[in-house]
């Protein structure tokens, strides 16, 4: 192996190779996302009713409508509002207006996209701190009682409903218990003046971080901790199940590979076997299934939201939804994929830059 | 490699050839269903050894009786105006029932905040929940087995086509394309049940195609070639019963994941609608009287979560009986 890392000649083609790999994923990405963006349009043009109508209200006239056609642009053909649509996107940055608010769908879901990215993290986070541990000690303890205990826990974890565990934790350690609030981001009587506070990032966590420090007032800090709790863990249960599953399982497979058996037979000590030398490569597969499930956890926010009251884009969606708000619900629909599609082709490229095996496979 | 495939139409001519591929493919039919039969009574032997499997299997048995019991209880109410249960599930105060009351003899699971009897409910929910669950999979697991065989086999552009329609489906987080489906197609258990139905075909696609994949360059499949099979005999007979046992699996898991998700968009109010005795919809109707009665948020929720886990067991239990790898 090393003889063949160590040729020049070799190299250069090998890095030839990783660079031609990540070219073709990259364009193979924008196609994806173009298609994506075309598919949300046509779906969402082909919806029944008629967004004029919504838009006028309870008694529409004829010259009403069509003023509102006009300024939203529905009275020109489908392929020309597409054009326009593109153009908009493309050249602006610009994915319409909230038929709500008649203010910009980026602006509106840029004010509420930090409340989920700081919901998501801390949930994250906190699933993979209690989940890569539960897989290596089940992992290591396989077939004890341990190892079933805990893999029929990550089994309930997946099997249950987060929007029931939500409502359950808010009930019991919120209305009966008393422990927490139970909604919001921070204590309704807090918020507005963290709100005020010069440095404004509009991630709590932060802002009332760099309050605490410049300050002195930690209460903010607190505060915000607080709240995080129980949405936190509502929301990182099935990522935590899933990651503890993985865990386990990848853990198991490289068990039994012979370089493991070679650090065993060189006297190491088992600890330090699991702990450096198989942990380590059994993390690789996992962090790919950590990537993916971060789309999974942005779609859990709309239901973690709505039950905690969290002034996150999840939140806003579905009440777009019940709302017939079309341009809010595309632009966020796009926004999530355009992500999601992001985030795979990173975990891609970092996953053919371990294993060099993948590129090669990809030019067949 | 990949372009092994379509030169049917010349293997077609001689007729000499196309009875001895009839000859042949009935013995080999034969010698396959004995192989079949073998495989698959030792799969059920190891399934049968996991206990927790079992346990599994046997949850979804008594969800399944109750679903059959709620059917024979609206049949019979319907024929001789009193069917098995006292309560019907819509029943307000039924009784004299008063709202919100704790879990008794006469309640088992309290009655909710109209004095609907929430045990009557739940079990009505199973019946909602099984059926919905099942058509949603026979919504993905056909399409996607549809596409996922094509381009498996014919590879090439049609291939690329289809993984890239695939991929942009996959670019959406489960629920929340579920979601936009909702919102174009308007909300009902229905399309809720046809939106998550069509949110999982890449799943399963993705599964056939690769299985495909692996299939199409053996050695059995081009014999079926060379034996003048076309193409849609060689999907149909020769590779999908090979894939069948990896789809099975994801049929069990995958009804697990449909229950979970219909009943979460019922939960958003865009699914079953009021006053269906949905579990989801039964979990949100309850959710503002958490202080007057917990046990009306409680018992829907623990319905599915032991109907999916149940699901979820027989699934992986199954996985480990058709590849050993996998045992603990």
């Amino acid at each position: 192996m090393n003889k063949i890392k160590e040729s020049p000649a070799l190299i250069s083609n090998d890095f030839q190779n990783f660079v031609k790999f990540m070219a073709k994923r990259f364009l193979r990405s924008i196609i994806v996302i173009l298609g994506i963006i075309t598919i949300v349009f046509i779906l969402f043009r082909i919806l029944p009713g008629d967004p004029a109508r919504d838009l006028v209200g309870k008694f529409p006239t004829a010259e009403r409508l069509a003023a509102v056609r006009e300024i939203w642009g529905l009275d020109k053909p489908v392929w020309d509002q597409y054009i326009i649509f593109m153009q908009k996107l493309i050249f602006e940055f610009d994915i319409g207006m909230s038929y709500d608010t008649s203010t910009p769908v980026l602006h509106e879901l840029g004010l509420r996209f930090p409340a989920t990215i700081e919901l998501a993290l801390v949930s994250m986070m906190l699933a993979i701190m209690v989940g890569i541990p539960i897989g290596i000690i089940s992992a290591y303890k396989q077939h004890t009682r341990t190892d079933y205990l805990s893999m029929i826990l990550a089994l309930v974890g997946v099997s249950m409903p987060i929007y029931w565990l939500g409502l359950m934790l808010q009930g019991v350690f919120a209305r009966d218990l008393g422990w927490f609030i139970g909604t919001g981001r921070i204590e309704p009587v807090l918020s507005s003046e963290l709100n005020l506070y010069p440095f404004h990032t509009n991630f709590y966590l932060i802002d009332s971080f760099v309050m605490g420090i410049v300050e002195g007032n930690w209460v903010f800090f607190i505060s915000t901790v607080e709240n995080l709790i129980l949405p936190g863990i509502a929301l990182a249960t099935i990522p935590m199940a899933v990651i503890a599953r993985m865990m386990r399982s990848s853990m198991i497979e490289e068990m039994r590979k012979d370089y493991v058996r070679t650090a065993r037979s060189k006297g190491l000590r088992e600890r330090l076997v699991i702990l450096k030398h198989v942990t380590k490569n059994a993390l690789i597969p996992t962090i790919t299934v950590i990537g993916l499930n971060f789309g999974a956890l942005l779609g859990g926010a709309v239901l973690t939201e709505t039950i905690f009251s969290w002034p996150g884009v999840g939140k806003y969606i579905w009440l777009s939804i019940t709302q017939r708000d079309t341009p809010v619900i595309m632009g966020f629909v796009m926004i999530v994929a355009i992500i999601f599609v992001f985030a795979n082709m990173i975990t891609d490229i970092i996953y053919a830059y371990l294993d060099p095996r993948v590129r090669y496979y990809e030019r067949d | 490699m990949s372009n092994l495939t379509d030169s049917d139409p010349e293997k077609d001519n001689g007729p000499v050839e196309i009875k001895q591929n009839v000859d042949h493919d009935s013995v080999q039919s034969d010698l396959e269903t004995i192989s079949e039969a073998t495989t698959w009574w030792i799969i059920l032997r190891r399934f049968r050894k996991n206990q927790v499997a079992l346990l599994g299997l046997g949850f979804l048995g008594f969800f399944a009786f109750l679903a059959i019991l709620s059917y024979l209880d609206t049949i019979l109410t319907l024929i001789f105006g009193q069917g098995i249960f006292p309560y019907g599930p819509n029943e307000i105060f039924a009784n004299g029932a008063s709202s919100f009351e704790p879990p008794s003899l006469e309640h088992i699971f309290g009655t909710d905040n109209v004095g609907r009897d929430i045990f009557i409910r739940i079990i009505y929910g199973a019946r909602i929940s099984m059926t919905v669950g099942f058509l949603a999979v026979l919504v993905s697991l056909s399409a996607g087995t549809f596409l996922g065989l094509i381009a498996g086999y014919y590879g090439g552009v049609i291939d690329s086509i289809i993984s890239m329609i695939l991929e942009m489906l996959l670019a959406f987080p489960s629920i929340l394309l579920a979601l936009a489906i909702l919102a174009i197609f308007g909300s009902s258990l229905t399309n809720a049940m046809i939106a998550v139905g069509i949110v999982y075909i890449p799943y399963y696609a993705r599964i056939v195609r690769g299985q495909v994949f692996v299939e199409r360059e053996l050695m059995y499949v081009e014999s079926a070639k060379v034996l003048g099979a076309k193409t849609p005999r060689i999907l149909m007979k020769h590779i999908l019963p090979n894939v069948f046992g990896v789809l099975i699996i994801y049929t069990s898991l995958g009804i697990g994941t449909a229950i979970l998700e219909v009943a979460a968009l019922s939960f958003l109010g865009l699914g079953a609608l009021p006053p269906t005795a949905e579990w989801g919809s039964m979990i949100a109707d309850g959710r503002y009287y958490w202080l007057s009665g917990p046990h009306l948020v409680f018992f829907p929720g623990i319905a599915i979560l032991l109907a999916v886990l149940s699901f979820n067991l027989v699934g992986d239990g199954l996985r480990e009986a058709l590849d050993p790898r996998f045992k603990r």
